[in-house]
């Protein structure tokens, strides 16, 4: 078997154990065949009602922040950019806030109006930090960027503090949003979800290759004859439909863009042709595992999934640093 | 194939390339030169599409360059960079894969079997197919910059465009790189044009050079139409010299240091030559500008030993130079510092004199061994048999010499080497005619390249008439002595 197959089988794998864990652990237990065999009504009812849903939501938000991460880390050859670092999470809460602030809700869009939102502001932010990032440093060295993400992150999170100091009634639901959560969502928001999911990762996967030809630079990618400029747009819009939606249902979960694509590469080489889809396995199953370990740790309360990806992926984050620091010293 | 007219560009509002025109024809490979700054880069960036050009017109293969689409475009010119850093791995095949994009189309587009032909043979051609699997960044920066030209080449495009592609490498680096894209350039008429900042490299690999001064062409031609010291002074305001290549009709240069420092003054005088068991030895204080014929460091060369080995006369040996340097090796002197001779003359037999004129004074010490006489005139009749026997000239010159004046001074000793076998009636054993000299004779003509400036050396001028007499003199004190100690054998 070749080293990519193999790559595919075990992420499949991954993914295919988590949901099982993730649906059939809780205070509850699930047995497998419930899936099945709905004689069990209670069980049954858990089952699709509460957990799927939920496994199903950890899942796709994974999947798209990793992936996003993937392109975002390929995109601007820097191995420390994902939705959260780059403040792109931050663009998106504000631009979910707002909605839910001023209880927009436009014609046509209707149930999408937040996550349309979230995507904007996830767009935004992006364009405004590469644009301020290049006007700084030409070069774009990595340090700069993240320090660009770093102050636009804070900037937003202030005004994200700000609404929700203008706020009364809002509060809980902003702050608990906020903090990141895939809890009690049901199907509804995957519904919702879905589609830009499906959109973004398939919008990147077209640019596989150009990923791979723009890791030696966006000048040998137009030698290679890469539509630099083009292909640089589609990817940023990708990256941002994917973070918007997933903020939009979920809030801001750090590090998950980071932590896999990082690890993936580690283990099987950094062709986007594989980075990719490897990530978005590797990324659902990560989040899964996460939000059952959020829910359960300290039963019967819960922990904000954020926190144990935060609690995963900051040490990464240094390990990295440390790393690429070290590979620039010698 | 590539066709530039009139192009101005840059990245300000004032371009840095202005009016530049040039035609590269197929398979052909043109050098681009210049200054730091002087728009060489950025002229290869306009051509390739990196930078906007602000006027003039780029033609590729009779097509305008803007006509074509990125990927067409790739088809067409390949471009090789500078060696720069990666933040992440890709394993050598990859890397030299992606070479095949423009090649690639449609959605899912897979790789053909003409994508892998491609990489394989680019990866053959220069040698990586056994790192294919291996991550670049643990290659050698020469290795990786093969990885690149294996890339460039994979593209499979008819134009390689490369911006000093042997930055960072060493020499042997530098060679097999130029090497390689020279060879491929010849045998599938690639059309190449390169940017260098050496220009001995630029000379050795192009067919034509570009020389580039504040974004306009200041030359354009052969290498030795460009490479020439007024212009490479006016462009690059650096003093040097050029000089032919030794193998190649090729000029490379050379840079004239203009240094503070106090060089001592010294003299060659007639008691430096010195007398041993076995050889006479003149060392002078700094090194000498030598042309030679000796056995040892033979031709020109800056050398401070001078040796003249007395030999006897059943002296055989297979590899003369080795057991020579084992000798000098034996006497401590220096391989890389001596010039030697060897003759089958004693050492005491050596006549030393020291003449003077005006510019300043010559020395000149003579062995002489005629028991291999040859009128060279007659040469052609005679059997090549080992004779014993050989005439060694040395002429110290305290003065600073032009190469011609070496030449002339080489001619006039000769002439008054003969002129003195005439006038002794030196015989050539085998014609029974005037001998001219032995089939066997060296000279030496070393100056220190002080004092007065000596552009002649022919019999018009001092210098000539010095060599002419003094050379005439010493070898007919050396006949003399040669036949004295022959009588007294016998």
């Amino acid at each position: 078997m070749s080293k990519t197959a193999i790559a595919y089988t075990v992420s499949i794998a991954t993914l295919l154990v988590a949901i099982w864990l993730g649906v059939s652990i809780g205070t509850v237990k699930i047995p497998i065949e419930t899936l099945w065999n709905d004689a069990d009504a209670t069980a049954s009812n858990i089952l699709w009602k509460i957990r799927m849903p939920r496994v199903l939501l950890a899942g796709i938000v994974g999947a798209s922040l990793a992936i996003s991460g993937a392109a975002f880390q390929g995109l601007l050859k820097n191995p420390l950019a994902d939705p959260y670092t780059l403040g792109v999470s931050s663009g998106a809460s504000v631009g979910a806030v707002i909605t839910l602030f001023f209880g927009i809700s436009l014609p046509f869009l209707g149930a999408f109006t937040l996550p349309v939102f979230s995507m904007v502001g996830a767009a935004a932010t992006m364009f405004l930090v590469i644009g301020f990032a290049r006007l700084v440093d030409r070069s774009m060295k990595m340090e700069t960027i993240i320090l660009t993400g770093i102050i636009f992150g804070s900037f937003l999170g202030s005004v994200l503090s700000l609404m929700i100091a203008l706020t009364q009634e809002e509060l809980r639901q902003i702050i608990g949003w906020l903090l990141g959560s895939v809890s009690m969502r049901g199907w509804k928001y995957i519904t919702m979800v879905l589609p830009f999911f499906i959109i973004g990762s398939f919008i990147l996967w077209l640019n596989r290759r150009e990923l791979n030809a723009m890791l030696f630079g966006e000048e040998r990618a137009h030698h290679l004859g890469v539509n630099v400029k083009r292909r640089k747009m589609m990817i940023l819009i990708g990256g941002s439909v994917l973070t918007g939606s997933a903020v939009a249902v979920s809030g801001t979960i750090g590090f998950v863009g980071l932590v896999v694509p990082h690890m993936t590469r580690l283990m099987w080489g950094s062709d986007h042709r594989h980075v990719l889809p490897l990530s978005l396995f590797n990324g659902a199953s990560l989040l899964i595992i996460c939000d059952l370990v959020a829910r359960t740790i300290i039963s019967p309360a819960e922990l904000p999934v954020g926190v144990i990806t935060a609690f995963i992926g900051a040490p990464v984050f240094a390990y990295i640093f440390y790393k690429q620091r070290r590979k620039g010293a010698m | 194939m590539l066709q530039v007219d009139e192009v101005s560009g840059g990245y300000g509002k004032e371009p840095v390339v202005r009016g530049v025109s040039f035609h590269v024809e197929k398979g052909e490979v043109l050098g681009i030169l210049g200054p730091n700054g002087s728009g060489k880069s950025t002229l290869l960036k306009i051509i390739s599409g990196i930078l906007p050009k602000q006027g003039g017109k780029v033609t590729i293969d009779g097509k305008s360059a803007s006509a074509y689409t990125q990927k067409q475009f790739a088809r067409k010119v390949a471009v090789l960079p500078q060696l720069h850093a990666h933040a992440f791995s890709h394993s050598v095949k990859d890397t030299v894969g992606l070479g095949r994009y423009p090649h690639q189309t449609g959605l899912f587009s897979s790789w053909s079997d003409q994508d892998e032909l491609a990489v394989q043979e680019a990866m053959n051609y220069t040698g990586i197919t056994r790192y294919e699997d291996t991550p670049i960044e643990l290659l050698s920066g020469g290795e990786q910059q093969r990885v690149f030209v294996a890339q460039a080449l994979a593209q499979e495009a008819p134009i390689l465009l490369l911006d000093e592609p042997t930055n960072h490498l060493d020499i042997a680096h530098q060679q097999q790189l130029l090497d390689t894209i020279r060879n491929q350039a010849h045998q599938k008429g690639i059309t190449v044009v390169s940017v260098f900042h050496d220009i001995n490299l630029a000379a050795l690999y192009c067919d034509r050079l570009l020389l580039m001064k504040n974004g306009e062409v200041a030359a354009i031609g052969t290498p030795q139409e460009v490479v020439l010291e007024q212009e490479i002074r006016s462009v690059y305001e650096a003093r040097v010299k050029t000089q032919p290549h030794p193998e190649m009709p090729k000029p490379q240069m050379t840079l004239l240091p203009d240094l503070k420092e106090e060089t001592e003054q010294f003299r060659i005088m007639k008691e430096d030559v010195k007398i041993r068991e076995d050889h006479v030895v003149l060392q002078a204080q700094q090194p000498l500008k030598t042309i030679s014929s000796a056995v040892h460091n033979a031709g020109m060369g800056w050398y401070r030993t001078f040796i003249n080995r007395g030999v006897r006369h059943d002296y055989h040996c297979d590899d003369v130079q080795s057991e020579l340097a084992d000798y000098l090796l034996s006497y401590d002197y220096q391989l890389t510092d001596t010039v030697a001779m060897m003759t089958a003359v004693s050492p005491e037999y050596v006549n030393v004199q020291e003449f003077k004129a005006e510019f300043g004074s010559i020395v000149i010490a003579v062995t002489v061994g005629i028991g291999n006489a040859v009128d060279v005139s007659k040469a052609w009749q005679r059997e090549e048999l080992p004779y014993i026997g050989t005439i060694n000239t040395w002429i110290f010159i305290n003065g600073l010499l032009s190469e011609e004046a070496f030449v002339q001074a080489m001619i006039t000793a000769t002439e008054a080497k003969t002129k003195a076998l005439q006038d002794e009636e030196v015989i050539d054993p085998e014609s029974k005619t005037i001998a001219t000299g032995t089939s066997t004779d060296s000279l030496l003509i070393a100056s220190t390249q002080q004092g007065a400036s000596l552009p002649y050396a022919g019999p018009i001028t001092q210098l000539g008439k010095l060599i002419g007499r003094g050379v005439y003199e010493c070898t007919v004190h050396a006949i003399h002595s040669y036949r004295q100690a022959k009588d007294e054998v016998e």
